[in-house]
This record gives C-alpha cells, sequence and structure tokens, in this order.
C-alpha cells in the first residue's frame, strides 16, 4: 500500500511531517484532506512552500479523497494522508481501505483532557477514536517514528508514559 | 536607563525581532548570542510546546504587540511557527520573516544597530546562509 501513515495532526504540514516521517519513509507525496484547505489557494500556497521541491501535495476535499482514496492506495510511490481532525479521518475510515490511524499532534484546546503531550481529546474525540478501534483500525499515538507507538486503549486508560 | 536607551559603547536592550522554533531553539539560540555578546535582550524566543496552529499563530501575535517587533526568525522552512509567521505577514508589509536562521545570523543582527530591524534581518540572512561552512572533505575548506 502506497499509504504509508494516515495521520492526523493539527499542525497539518509540519516539520514532523516533512522531516521526522518524510525522510525515514521516503515520501513522495503528501495527500492532505481538508474541506477548508482544498477550497484556498492561499493555504495551499503556504502548505507548498514548507515542503521540499521534490515532495508533491495534494490537497483535497473529504469528498473527493473519498473518490480518489483507491487511486492513491495504488499508486507506486510512498505517501502520507493527513487531516487536521478526527472527524474527517473518521469519515474517511468510513469510505474504507485505512487499516491504521496515527495520532501525531491533537493540540490543548478548551474541553479537552491531556493525554499526551502532544494528544488533548475531548469525550467526543474519545469515543470518536474507540468507534474506529471497534471497526478494526489499528489506532495509536507516536509523533514522530522514534518514539514508542502507544494503543489507543493504553493512551485512553491513561496508562500512556 | 530606560529599556530603549542604547550604553556607551554597548548596545540597545530594545527587543528588535522574535526567534520561534522547535523544542529549545529559540531559548538556545538567544542564550548563546547573549554569552557571545551580551545582545540577547534584543531578541525575544518563543517556545511552543503543545499548542495547536491557532495558538502558536495568536502567541506571536501576541508578542509582536506586546515587543513592537517586525522581524520573525525560525528554524524550518516547514515548521509550525514559520507557517504562522507567514499567516501573521501575509498583508503586512512592514514586516519579514527569516526562515532558516542560525545563530551566525542571529549575531550578525544583533550588531546591525544603525540599521533598520527590517534592513539588519535581511543582512543577517545572507551571513548566516554564508556562514556554513564545510570542513574535513578534500580540498580544504569549502563555503556552502
Amino acid at each position: 500500500m502506497s499509504l504509508v501513515l494516515n495521520r492526523i495532526d493539527d499542525r497539518l504540514i509540519h516539520g514532523q511531517v516533512v522531516v521526522g516521517w518524510g525522510q525515514p519513509l521516503g515520501v513522495d507525496f503528501i495527500l492532505l484532506v481538508d474541506d477548508e484547505v482544498a477550497t484556498s489557494e492561499w493555504e495551499q500556497e503556504l502548505y507548498r512552500m514548507g515542503v521540499p521541491p521534490d515532495m508533491e501535495v495534494h490537497f483535497l476535499s473529504v469528498g473527493d479523497a473519498l473518490a480518489r482514496l483507491p487511486e492513491y492506495q495504488a499508486d507506486a510511490r510512498q505517501g502520507i494522508l493527513l487531516t487536521g481532525d478526527i472527524d474527517t479521518m473518521r469519515r474517511l475510515v468510513n469510505g474504507g481501505g485505512i487499516q491504521s490511524v496515527n495520532l501525531g499532534g491533537i493540540h490543548h484546546r478548551a474541553g479537552r483532557t491531556q493525554r499526551l503531550r502532544y494528544v488533548f481529546l475531548n469525550n467526543d474525540e474519545e469515543n470518536a477514536l474507540r468507534e474506529l478501534a471497534t471497526r478494526g483500525v489499528a489506532v495509536s499515538a507516536q509523533d514522530v517514528p522514534g518514539a514508542r507507538p502507544i494503543p489507543l486503549d493504553d493512551l485512553l486508560a491513561g496508562v500512556a508514559s | 536607563m530606560s529599556s530603549t536607551e542604547t550604553p556607551a559603547g554597548g548596545s540597545t536592550s530594545r527587543p528588535r525581532a522574535i526567534v520561534a522554533g522547535h523544542g529549545d531553539f529559540a531559548n538556545g539560540l538567544v542564550s548563546a548570542v547573549d554569552v557571545i555578546t551580551g545582545r540577547g535582550a534584543q531578541l525575544v524566543p518563543i517556545a511552543v510546546p503543545g499548542l495547536c496552529a491557532e495558538d502558536i499563530e495568536q502567541l506571536i501575535r501576541d508578542r509582536m504587540k506586546e515587543s513592537g517587533v517586525k522581524v520573525i526568525f525560525t528554524d524550518l522552512q516547514a515548521g509550525s511557527c514559520t507557517m504562522a509567521a507567514r499567516r501573521i505577514l501575509r498583508g503586512l508589509d512592514d514586516a519579514v520573516l527569516i526562515a532558516g536562521a542560525n545563530l551566525p545570523t542571529l549575531l550578525d543582527f544583533v550588531f546591525a544597530e544603525n540599521m533598520s530591524a527590517i534592513d539588519a534581518a535581511r543582512h543577517a540572512a545572507d551571513r548566516g546562509r554564508a556562514a556554513i561552512t564545510v570542513v574535513g572533505t578534500a580540498g580544504g575548506v569549502k563555503q556552502a
């Protein structure tokens, strides 16, 4: 499968994604799925400027991504699927074909409880992640490749270090 | 002496730029500048652990407003602080972002007090770029 990482990260394209994961995984493209960014040329240009010239960035709405995910999953190159929030990833998972989800950065916001240094969740978000796990998706938190992946159960049970 | 005065033979302690980046990048570089020159007070370090993109942007905006500075140095082209700074600079024609800053960049900046902060930042970027040196390869010292 060419989508080697399905990541939720509210910073979207940033150092951990481009350098931390992108270099060791040999990533050729990032598939950024976000309804707002997909309609903003300025936002797209902002994110394009953050990646090296040999790395492509494709911007899709959720609707377009659902239609084109099989095409990207069949791509011979390596790619990262990136969403800025849990609900967007949940909608993509519902479309099928996504077996694992990486929680890379869900930062502090009112109403959220800290689970890790880089993961804060409210009740609805926790329930959405549990729903993904119930459907057989492997959900774990891991900000960078060298860190230990923390399974969702450990994360929500508060036993993660 | 007020914080904006320049001591005899010394430098201003007035903030002239923000430094922002991953981990302890900003505090580390500003500390190094201060150890080397005593001019670290010209730089306002910002660390952003645990913050979402919107909060990073707001934090930098707040620091710019508090300090009155129009120059931002960041560490990485793809970094969250750089992204936030680009958003802040959108529509501003009197501010500048230098992404990929290093210690020689900041050292040049704090000594360029005879220039406007904007001009000093541009000059410092050139100096920082030229200061990367490769040593130990055949052929001797090479400028990157």
